[in-house]
């Protein structure tokens, strides 16, 4: 057991809309990361994934409001922290941040090395340029990026490249978690790998120490991170290792998305792809029962009435569903129940 | 349908529905010049599912838009139907593109945001002859375009663009092609900013368009293993040039080109082991 770089208890958060109404996005969420682990973030759009995300590094300016719940980080606790506090201390020396549009966070007038003066410079590390420079560079060095684009503006560096280059600026000052929202969407296959197998190199130098990645790609997520967590409406709604879940989830929901996994492999031109029918719900009123009643193929009247709450095994394995284990792998084998056929959606 | 019992063909004697020969597009000129596609040859039969996959930058897109007769083709010829494609007159390429309709990569910016959805639908009745048929009728038409999609126009009727979802937007798109009933439907990249959920859907509603409209689709898509579930004939580009095509069995599974053989080894894979080791630096 490493020691824990990331711990949240029950954290919740909410959006307030223009028109005063509250959106709870983050609805009672826990999790672990251990040193050296990464976890996957899996999840429609619109479940909350970017969300749990922002929240997780303290960016609490409006329309989004803290609630409730902890946010520890090796220790240090920062949901008690003022947003502009957290910064200052903690983002960038204790957690990263990539979101999701990391291609056009780079201001185009800059060269590459003004940015991390600019890191170095937020955070009073007293260096002066020529050490800035030949710190980065050799960093750069290790991660595989070329010494030249520390002297190139933004505009002359290719999608996969800026990317690259956006995960190696934020991750100078070796933060205890990254956080990864969607890094490799706007990616095409071949670029997708470069940084993923980068992400990989951060976690085996030391750079890093521990890794959140949030996609909708499960293959991604399957052959990246160790555990995945499947987030529904603002929930967890399972967790388990990347190989659990992949072939043997539990969670109705988890199954519907393991269902839309494309592979160029023999044998899947054959299965045929599952899609979720029906919409998430709407977060401004969620419903009082289990949120994945409406579109729940399996779902009985007693689930759109009672909440389920987390269940837990001893392997560390969570799922959220009023069924036991034994009833959800046999309803599974059987197919649909008669009559709650919701296929018309 | 009588109009599609008519194009219904025999499988056996696949007809062509658009070809090229020689197809080329230089941007610039004399030491600038890039050329994007490179002398390309192709027949796309009726009623087939066609992928064209590549990485960014190997034409694919220039390709569509050539096709498509946005933008003017510098070498080579398109026929369609048998026929060299004329569209030197605003006239003939409206009448061309009822024969021909996009999907686009984008569905937030497919829309004008100042009109509503009725307009879109709207516009096509119109395009397809239906300019003076009844209220009645036209929403008859629209529900059963809606319906086909899985969407309710009930629900979406006096509704802006911007308060639908990505997948509704998209799925909306596919409504359209339904209302117009093109020869052909290019789409391109039509899933890669939706996700993996919604993108389920859409490649299903793709096929039943080829099934019940006997419509041939040209996908272009980066991500092989779609083009690999979804296609008929693979067609792998690599800086303008086709450099292996097939039928999608044949090609995936059988890779021969180099290229074709690094595109399968980039996708993330969950039976085999996927190999990160082997990165093409570029």
């Amino acid at each position: 057991m490493g020691n824990v770089m990331l711990e949240v208890n029950h954290l919740k958060t909410k959006y307030i809309t223009r028109f005063h109404e509250d959106v709870y996005a983050v609805d009672d969420v826990s999790l672990k990361i251990e040193e050296g682990k990464s976890l996957g973030i899996a999840g429609e759009s619109g479940c909350g994934k970017s969300t749990l995300a922002l929240s997780l590094i303290g960016y609490y300016f409006a329309p989004l409001h803290y609630i409730s719940g902890d946010i520890i980080i090796d220790g240090v606790k920062i949901s008690d922290m003022k947003p502009d506090e957290v910064r200052k201390n903690v983002l960038g020396n204790e957690v990263a941040y990539i979101p999701q549009a990391a291609m056009n966070a780079l201001n185009p007038t800059m060269k590459i090395i003004r940015f991390i003066e600019d890191v170095m410079k937020a955070h009073n590390i007293k260096m002066t340029k020529k050490e800035i420079y030949d710190m980065a560079r050799e960093r750069f060095a290790d991660l595989g990026l070329p010494e030249e684009v520390l002297n190139k503006h933004a505009v002359e560096l290719s999608g996969g490249m800026k990317q690259r280059t956006v995960i190696a600026i934020s991750t100078i000052l070796s933060p205890k978690v990254l956080i990864a929202d969607e890094p490799s969407s706007a990616l095409d296959v071949t670029s997708q790998k470069m940084v993923i197998r980068m992400m990989r190199e951060l976690m085996e130098k030391g750079y890093i120490k521990s890794m959140i990645f949030i996609t909708h790609e499960l293959p991604l997520l399957y052959n990246v991170t160790d555990d995945i967590m499947v987030m529904y409406a603002g929930q967890i709604v399972e967790r388990g290792t990347a190989k659990e879940m992949v072939f043997d989830p539990i969670h109705p929901y988890s199954k519907g998305l393991m269902g839309s996994i494309i592979v160029p492999e023999s044998g899947v031109r054959e299965h045929k792809l599952t899609a979720i029918p029906g919409t998430p719900p709407n977060l401004k009123n969620p419903p009082k029962g289990c949120r994945f009643a409406e579109r729940c193929r399996y779902a009985t009247p007693t689930c759109s009435a009672m909440a389920p709450e987390i269940k837990e095994f001893d392997n560390g394995r969570t799922y959220r569903c009023l069924m036991s284990v034994r009833k959800i792998r046999e309803v599974y084998e059987n197919g649909t129940e008669p009559g709650n056929e919701t296929e018309s959606e | 349908m009588a109009q599609n019992q008519e194009t219904k063909q025999n499988p056996s004697e696949p007809k062509p529905c658009l070809s090229g020969r020689g197809i080329t597009k230089v941007f610039g000129i004399g030491n600038k010049a890039t050329t994007a596609v490179d002398h390309v040859d192709f027949d796309f039969n009726e009623g087939e599912f066609v992928s064209i996959v590549g990485e960014s930058g190997s034409g694919k897109t220039t390709l569509s838009k050539m096709l498509l007769g946005l933008i003017s083709v510098t070498e080579g010829e398109v026929r369609f139907q048998g026929q060299p494609r004329d569209i030197s007159t605003g006239a003939k390429r409206r009448e061309y593109w009822k024969n021909i309709q996009p999907i686009f990569q984008d569905p937030f910016s497919s829309y004008n945001m100042f009109y509503k959805i009725d307009a879109v639908l709207d516009d096509c009745l119109n395009m397809r002859g239906y300019r003076n048929a009844s209220k009645e009728e036209r929403t008859r038409l629209k529900d059963e375009a809606c319906g086909f999609v899985n969407l309710k126009y009930a629900e979406l009727t006096n509704k802006y663009p911007f308060e639908l979802s990505g997948g509704q937007m998209q799925r909306l798109m596919i409504a359209r092609i339904f209302l117009l009933k093109p020869k052909i439907l290019m789409a391109d990249e039509p899933t890669s900013m939706i996700d993996a959920c919604s993108r389920a859907t859409i490649l299903d509603m793709l096929l039943k368009l080829r099934d019940e409209v006997n419509m041939t689709v040209i996908f272009i898509t980066h991500d092989i293993g779609l083009a690999y579930y979804i296609s008929d004939k693979v067609y792998i580009m690599e800086h303008g040039k086709f450099v292996e095509s097939g039928p999608a069995e044949t090609v995936i599974l059988n890779p021969k080109a180099d290229y074709t053989k690094r595109l399968i080894n980039d996708v993330p894979k969950i039976y085999e082991k996927w190999d990160l080791d082997t990165v093409a630096r570029k």
